[in-house]
Formats: structure tokens, C-alpha cells, sequence
């Protein structure tokens, strides 16, 4: 895929997302790949918040919404669904948060890759409960604060790591991206819709309203994740993990967090040591 | 009658069910184990396996994302079944009411059983009485082919385009599930006569993209759910009619949404749901012959609930005798409480005495059942009633 090829066709528009929402941004990229043979299974969180109260209808595809826990085992029934109609050309999306992945719904996307069915579950990372007000979920990363892990305490356990569990489910494919990385977004997409099976993308998605930025630094914030090194791309393959994006430079977390209101309260000391971290896992 | 003559066959409820899924031609199976329903599912896993069934089975990880599964399959255009029981059906719960509200066409088998704490395996009615306000139609069979046949005619009930609501149909865990009775088996042609295939109203469709199950506020969640309140009152004609129907294909007739039975100038009838009314009948029949006066009325329906059929049923009643397997704690047994409600505004209306009984397995023997009817006959008319257990 190219940058050129990237259809100008919009098939997700005039949703109520907030100004510099990057996960409004990455429904819109999905629709650029997959376009309008596809359909969207979208559980309780920000995107189906902004796009499901009738009469608005942002989706120019078929879209469902979903209960919370329930995004994997509606793709397996809906896949198999078209797969007894013999329309397994059809692209069956799962569009949830961090929340609605990592935390309630990890059971119901467990099961869901162990059935084999064909789907792409996409989580799209904005690091809390967003739709409820910013509460911590099981991806809040270390330090930050939300309104369930308040200033001067934070969130105090590292963010779940995704990628492992679902490759420990030996998943066909899996890849991590950010919106601030559409091509790399992109052709993962691409990829994940050519698989005959279950398959798993993880994208960060900065939130200017619950990470406490301007909205017109979102794709700054997310370059910033990748370059400080909190936030790495990569594909899970055969079995295999491969890092798809080396930033030429490497940014100081510091910087990172200076950033963003969430990161503020946090001393140099421990700023140090996610920075010793970081370093460290290299 | 179209096709070769029935099977007739020696087989529990549960495989009645499966057998009912596997000719109503269904194409998604997603259920979860859970005892007394287990051997629903293992038969249709076997259907499927041996080619007797061509249908995809969807291996979840629990009934909640069984339910979702069904919902998917059906938002792909598909018919599909699942069953449980107790703990998996509660498990459910909130999908129960997610479907009915998107009017999903969905139909289960709930194998009655009791509810944990205390843990019991065994029978009673509480998990479904429990889902009473998910807005799934609830239908009660007494033996294993009406419970076949029932599974049978949900499909048509729930796939009506004038209901468009989700079917539960219950069996009592043991008393059906487990217990062989004779079944005639009806043959393909003729339930392909009967059930045509799914016709949906609405699917996931790329060509003509349609945000299904979506919110709505204030004016709009209220319209919402005035129409599903009017589907469900009207399935009590739908019912009716498809019930009609399968007794002019098949031959066997269950009544309607209530069956009355001998309780012309009955004095005391005694009301309940499910497999007990099998005794109960021999009970009625005994006492009739010793010249008492009592009926039954098997209740089939329980949601929409068949408050004019009862009204007019028992409006020259003295006493109703009422056995709940249930209890809403802090009140009394369900089906006691609609049919006082039910009766209310009658002008001579018949005591209710509420028992509640077979709880978590509890065998409810004939002399219980002659016990609560005597209680019934002697009680005077508009006297108080309880909620009194009677397995103790
Ligand atoms: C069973 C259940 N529990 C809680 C909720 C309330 N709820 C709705 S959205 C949401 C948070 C969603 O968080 P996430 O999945 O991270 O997506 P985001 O809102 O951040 O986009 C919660 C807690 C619910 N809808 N269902
Ligand atoms: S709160 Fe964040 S994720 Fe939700 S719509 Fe606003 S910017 Fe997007």
C-alpha cells in the first residue's frame, strides 16, 4: 500500500468524536482499507457513543453496537453467519477500546480466537475508560493519573501487554500501531483482512481529552509515544514478533509526559526509573 | 399430512430438543455445557459430526457469548440455537435483554434448574422466573413432545415479522430432561412445510448499509419500547395461531397460552407450569372421582402473560391453589403475584392461595398436590393467601 492509493472515499463522518480524537481518526483509516465491504461491530465506548444515537448514523457500512463484554463472540457469530451465506469475502470488524478489550471483554476475545473464525479485532488504545470520564483500565500505563487513580496516586501497575496474550492464543496475526502512523495503520489493516482467521490489532489512540493535551497536537502525541519508546510497533507473524518502526530518533520520556496533563504530578525520580525501564527492555 | 410416516422414539426432552433444532434446519449452534441441558448440545454436536446436521457449531467460552454468537449469526441472516440452564442462563442476563430489545428473532432452550447459593443441580423454575422482565416470550412444556414441538413452533413465533422477540422454551431439568418418554420424531418434509426459512427483516447488509441496534434518546427509547410492548402482547394471537396451525399438520394440540383442564364448575383449581402438571392432572382426575370439584390450569405461557384467558377461567372460581417453583424473596411465588394482579378488578374473584413448591429438586408427590387443592376447597372466598412452602 501506498500513500497515493489511500482511497479518498470518507465512509465514517460528521460522528460527535471530540476535536483531535485519534481513535475517530482510526475508524476512518480502517474504512480506507477495507472500505464498504465491510461491517463494524462497535461495543460500549467513546465511538459508539459518538455514532450510534439515532437519527445520526456516521457509518456509511453495516454497523451493530454491541454490549460491552461482547465484541469477540458477536464477530465469531456474525462470521459464521457469512460463512454458512458463503460471504466470507466480508470483512467482520470489531471496533473496541482498551476497556472494552483488556478488561471486560478479554474473555469473550479469548474465546473468540480460540474459535478460528474470520475477523479483525481492532483495539483502539486510548488508555482509560473514556466514554465514563477517564477511569484507569487494565492499559492505563504506570504513572498516569485518571478519575479512578487520582493525583498524588496513579496508576500503579504497568499496562497489560496485549500482544503477548494474544499471541499465546498462537493468533495468525497481530500487530500493534498508532494512528500518528497511518500507513504503517494502514497496511496492517491490509494485511490482518487477508488472514482466513482470527486477527488482532492493537492501535494506540491519543485522547486530547482524557491524556490532557491541545487537540492539535494528537499526532505529535502519538509520535512522541513511539519515539519515547512507551509505545512500540510491531507484527506478530508465524509465530514470531518483529518491530515494523525503529524511530531514527529517540525522544526522552520526559518529554512525553511533559506533554500531558495525566503525567504531570509524576517526580524526576520516577520519571527516571520509567526511563531506566525503557531503556532497560530495549 | 405431506411426507413419510413419524418416527416414534423412546428419548429424554433434551434430545427432543436437538431433534427439534436439527428439522428446524438451523445453521448456528453456540451453547455452553451446564447440567441438566449438557445433552442438548452434545446431540446436536453429534448431528453435526456424523452429517446428520449441516450446521457450524461456534465453540465459545460461556452462555453470555453464546447468546452474542446467536445475535451475530441472526444479524447475519442466519437461524441459529443455543440452550442452558441456571447459573449459564443468569450468566446470559444481559444479553437476554439485549436481544429482546433489538428484536432479535432468537430461540433457547432453558432447562429449568435452581439457582445458586445454596448450590442445588436439580429442579426448579427460579432461573427463568428470574429473566421474567427481559422481555423474552416464555413459554412452559410439560413432556418432551411438547417440548419438541414448542422448540419448533418458537421459530415460527419469534421469526413472525409481527413479533420479531426472542423465544425461551422451558423444560424441567430431570423431570423432561432426563426422564425417556415416547416422542414421535415428525419427518423433514413436513416441518419444512410448516417452518419456512428465515426471512429477516433487517441484516448486517453491505449493499444496504443499515446502524442496527443503536441508541436512542428520550421520544425515540420510549417509541422503541411501546413496539415492543405491543409485539409481545401480540404474540398471545401469534402463539395461538401458530399452535392452530401445527395441530392441523401435525396432529397434536397443547391449548393455547393456558390449558383448562376438567374445571367446568370446579370449586378449587390448582394453576402451575411445567412438567408437574403431569401430576397434577392424576391428581385433578382422583379427586374429581371422589365427586370434588377441582380443575387445573396448566399455565404455557408465562410471558406475554395470559391475564384475560385466567380471568375469564377462573372467574366462577371460590379458591385458585397456586404451586410456584420460585420465589421472588421478600414477597411470594411469581405466578401467584400475576395472577392476583390479573384477577384484580374481577367482581367476585377467587382467593389465591400461593404455595411454592419442588424447590431445587424436590419431588412434589400427588398428596401435596391433593393437599394444596383441599386447602383451596375449603378456603373462604377472599380469604388471605401466603406464600407457603410446601416441601418441608
Ligand atoms: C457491563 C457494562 N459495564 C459498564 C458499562 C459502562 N461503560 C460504558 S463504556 C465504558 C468505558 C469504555 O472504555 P473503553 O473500552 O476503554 O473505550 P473508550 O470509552 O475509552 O473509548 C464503560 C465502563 C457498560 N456499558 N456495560
Ligand atoms: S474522550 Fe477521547 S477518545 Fe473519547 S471522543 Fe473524546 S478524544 Fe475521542
Amino acid at each position: 500500500m501506498k500513500l497515493r492509493n489511500v482511497s479518498k472515499e470518507e465512509l465514517y463522518r460528521c460522528s460527535y468524536g471530540c476535536a483531535g480524537c485519534a481513535s475517530v481518526l482510526a475508524v476512518r483509516l480502517t474504512l480506507k482499507v477495507l472500505g464498504r465491504n465491510s461491517v463494524f461491530v462497535v461495543p460500549a465506548n467513546c465511538i459508539s457513543t459518538v455514532s450510534c444515537y439515532y437519527p445520526q448514523a456516521p457509518f456509511f457500512v453495516p454497523m451493530t453496537v454491541m454490549a460491552f463484554a461482547a465484541t469477540g463472540a458477536a464477530l465469531c457469530g456474525i462470521s459464521a453467519g457469512f460463512k454458512r451465506r458463503g460471504r466470507e469475502d466480508i470483512h467482520v470488524v470489531g471496533f473496541s477500546g482498551d476497556g472494552g478489550t483488556a478488561d471486560i471483554g478479554i474473555q469473550s476475545l479469548s474465546g473468540a480466537i480460540d474459535s478460528g473464525y474470520k475477523f479483525i479485532y481492532i483495539c483502539y488504545d486510548n488508555e482509560a475508560y473514556m466514554n465514563t470520564g477517564i477511569q484507569r483500565s487494565g492499559l492505563t500505563p504506570y504513572g498516569a493519573t485518571t478519575s479512578t487513580t487520582p493525583s498524588p496516586c496513579f496508576e500503579n501497575r504497568p499496562k497489560k501487554d496485549m500482544m503477548r496474550i494474544v499471541a499465546a492464543h498462537d493468533i495468525p496475526y497481530a500487530a500493534t500501531a498508532c494512528t500518528s502512523y497511518p500507513l504503517d495503520y494502514m497496511q496492517k489493516v491490509e494485511k490482518a483482512s487477508k488472514v482466513n482467521g482470527p486477527t488482532y490489532i492493537h492501535v494506540l489512540a491519543p485522547c486530547p481529552t482524557g491524556w490532557g493535551f491541545p487537540p492539535e497536537r494528537t499526532i505529535e502525541i502519538g509520535r512522541m509515544a513511539v519515539e519515547s519508546g512507551m509505545w512500540q510497533l510491531m507484527e506478530f507473524e508465524g509465530g514470531e514478533f518483529r518491530i515494523t518502526h525503529t524511530p531514527r530518533r529517540r525522544r526522552p520520556v520526559a518529554e512525553y509526559f511533559e506533554a500531558q496533563a495525566r503525567f504531570r504530578h509524576l517526580r524526576l525520580e520516577e520519571i527516571e526509573a520509567i526511563q531506566r525501564e525503557i531503556d532497560a527492555s530495549r | 399430512m405431506p411426507g413419510k410416516a413419524p418416527v416414534k422414539k423412546y428419548i429424554t426432552a433434551n434430545e427432543a430438543v436437538a431433534h427439534a433444532a436439527r428439522l428446524a434446519r438451523v445453521e448456528v449452534i453456540a451453547a455452553y455445557p451446564i447440567t441438566p441441558q449438557t445433552s442438548i448440545v452434545e446431540k446436536l454436536a453429534s448431528f453435526i459430526a456424523s452429517g446428520e446436521m449441516d450446521a457450524d457449531f461456534i465453540k465459545v467460552e460461556s452462555e453470555h457469548s453464546a447468546l452474542t454468537a446467536c445475535m451475530g449469526a441472526r444479524m447475519a441472516g442466519v437461524r441459529a440455537f443455543t440452550s442452558t440452564s441456571s447459573q449459564g442462563l443468569e450468566y446470559m442476563h444481559e444479553m437476554l435483554a439485549y436481544s429482546s430489545g433489538g428484536r432479535y428473532p432468537l430461540v433457547m432452550a432453558n432447562v429449568c434448574r435452581s439457582v445458586a447459593l445454596p448450590w442445588s443441580i436439580w429442579g426448579d423454575q427460579q432461573d427463568a422466573i428470574q429473566q421474567r422482565d427481559t422481555g423474552w416470550i416464555q413459554l412452559f412444556t410439560e413432556t418432551a413432545q411438547e417440548a419438541l414441538d414448542m422448540v419448533l413452533q418458537a421459530y415460527r413465533i419469534a421469526e413472525d415479522h409481527r413479533i420479531l422477540l426472542p423465544v425461551m422454551i422451558c423444560l424441567d431439568g430431570f423431570i423432561q430432561s432426563h426422564t425417556e418418554e415416547l416422542v414421535e420424531i415428525p419427518d423433514q418434509e413436513s416441518v419444512d412445510a410448516f417452518l419456512p426459512p428465515y426471512d429477516p427483516v433487517v441484516t448486517l447488509d453491505v449493499d444496504d448499509p443499515h446502524s442496527i441496534s443503536v441508541g436512542g434518546f428520550g421520544k425515540h427509547y420510549a417509541a422503541w419500547r411501546k413496539e415492543q410492548q405491543e409485539a409481545a402482547e401480540r404474540a398471545k394471537e401469534v402463539i395461538v395461531e401458530v399452535g392452530d396451525e401445527f395441530a392441523r399438520i401435525f396432529g397434536r394440540h397443547y391449548g393455547g397460552l393456558i390449558e383448562a383442564y376438567r374445571i367446568e364448575g370446579a370449586q378449587a383449581v390448582l394453576l402451575t407450569m411445567g412438567a408437574l402438571v403431569g401430576t397434577a392432572r392424576e391428581v385433578v382426575d382422583e379427586m374429581r372421582a371422589e365427586g370434588k370439584a377441582v380443575g387445573l390450569i396448566k399455565v404455557r405461557a408465562f410471558r406475554p402473560f395470559p391475564a384475560e384467558e385466567l380471568r375469564q377461567a377462573l372467574s366462577q372460581v371460590k379458591a385458585a391453589a397456586v404451586l410456584d417453583r420460585d420465589c421472588s424473596y421478600g414477597y411470594e411465588g411469581a405466578l401467584a403475584t400475576d395472577l392476583k394482579a390479573a384477577l384484580y378488578g374481577l367482581a367476585n374473584p377467587p382467593a389465591v392461595l400461593g404455595f411454592i413448591g419442588g424447590l431445587g429438586g424436590a419431588d412434589v408427590p400427588p398428596e401435596r398436590m391433593r393437599y394444596m387443592l383441599e386447602r383451596a376447597l375449603s378456603v373462604k372466598k377472599g380469604a388471605p393467601s401466603s406464600a407457603e412452602f410446601i416441601d418441608l
